[in-house]
């Protein structure tokens, strides 16, 4: 990416074994505008490191909510505030 | 209709008798609580720490509720889930749902649960007793339980 490209600065929040994984539960990423959707973040985050790799090698066992509310790999992270991860819910 | 998440346990009376407190349109009031059972995914449970997503969980949980209410005419209705450490015996959740006749108290509590296992983000980590975690995986089961509600509604 060159200096010039454009980019915004979203939140990224792991929860439970992606937390784990990743060893982080919340950061700040700049965001080249060339990424779209929540399958383009997945990719830039993947290519960071190893343990990113790893967290999100199954993508079936990830989900995703964009400002508190789920969102499919292909949702448009245009206008997202924040990005969070996590592996399928299990309250009750 | 309001959704709590909180450390603290719950005493059902207590909140029954704080919901429907001077609404005399409740005909019925159906309850479900959740409990931290011995003998799940790990024979030998310690304990079971839950965690969950600070904002979107209530953001989704009223959601859910506001699904409820319209679907089934509730009068009122309450959702209180715990997090933090539980030991087997502990309440977990709680799910009360208020309407004039029982048929709709019954569904909406079922449809709050259905919902909520499948839509809120909550995670349960299992600790043994010789001190291993594991983080305890979603049923596939659950997710077609949640499904029938929307196949009935269109």
């Amino acid at each position: 990416m060159s200096v010039n490209a454009p980019t915004r600065e979203i939140t990224v929040r792991y929860f439970a074994w992606l937390r784990e994984k990743t060893g982080i539960s919340e950061e700040r990423v700049m965001v080249p505008d060339s990424i779209a959707t929540v399958a383009d973040l997945v990719e830039l985050l993947r290519a960071r490191g190893p343990e990113f790799d790893a967290a999100f090698a199954h993508a079936s066992a990830v989900r995703a909510a964009i400002d508190h509310a789920h969102a499919k790999p292909q949702a448009s992270i245009a206008q997202a505030r924040e990005v969070a991860f996590f592996p399928p819910v299990t309250g009750g | 209709m309001s959704v709590r998440v909180q450390q603290a346990d719950f005493d059902v009376s207590d909140e029954i008798a704080a919901l429907t407190r001077g609404n005399e349109s409740i005909g019925a009031v159906a309850t479900f609580i959740g409990k931290v059972r011995a003998g799940g995914q790990e024979a030998s449970l310690r304990s079971m720490t839950l965690e969950h997503y600070p904002g979107m969980t209530e953001a989704e949980l009223s959601r859910i509720e506001a699904e409820a209410a319209q679907r089934f005419e509730l009068s009122a209705s309450l959702v209180v889930h715990r997090v933090g450490e539980l030991v087997p015996g502990d309440n977990i959740v709680l799910v009360i749902a208020c309407a004039p006749h029982r048929g709709n108290a019954f569904a909406a509590c079922e449809f709050l649960m259905d919902y909520l296992k499948t839509r809120a983000p909550f995670w349960k980590k299992e600790t043994s007793a010789d001190g291993e975690g594991k983080w305890v995986d979603a049923r596939e089961s659950d997710e077609e339980t949640a499904q029938r509600w929307r196949i009935a509604h269109s």
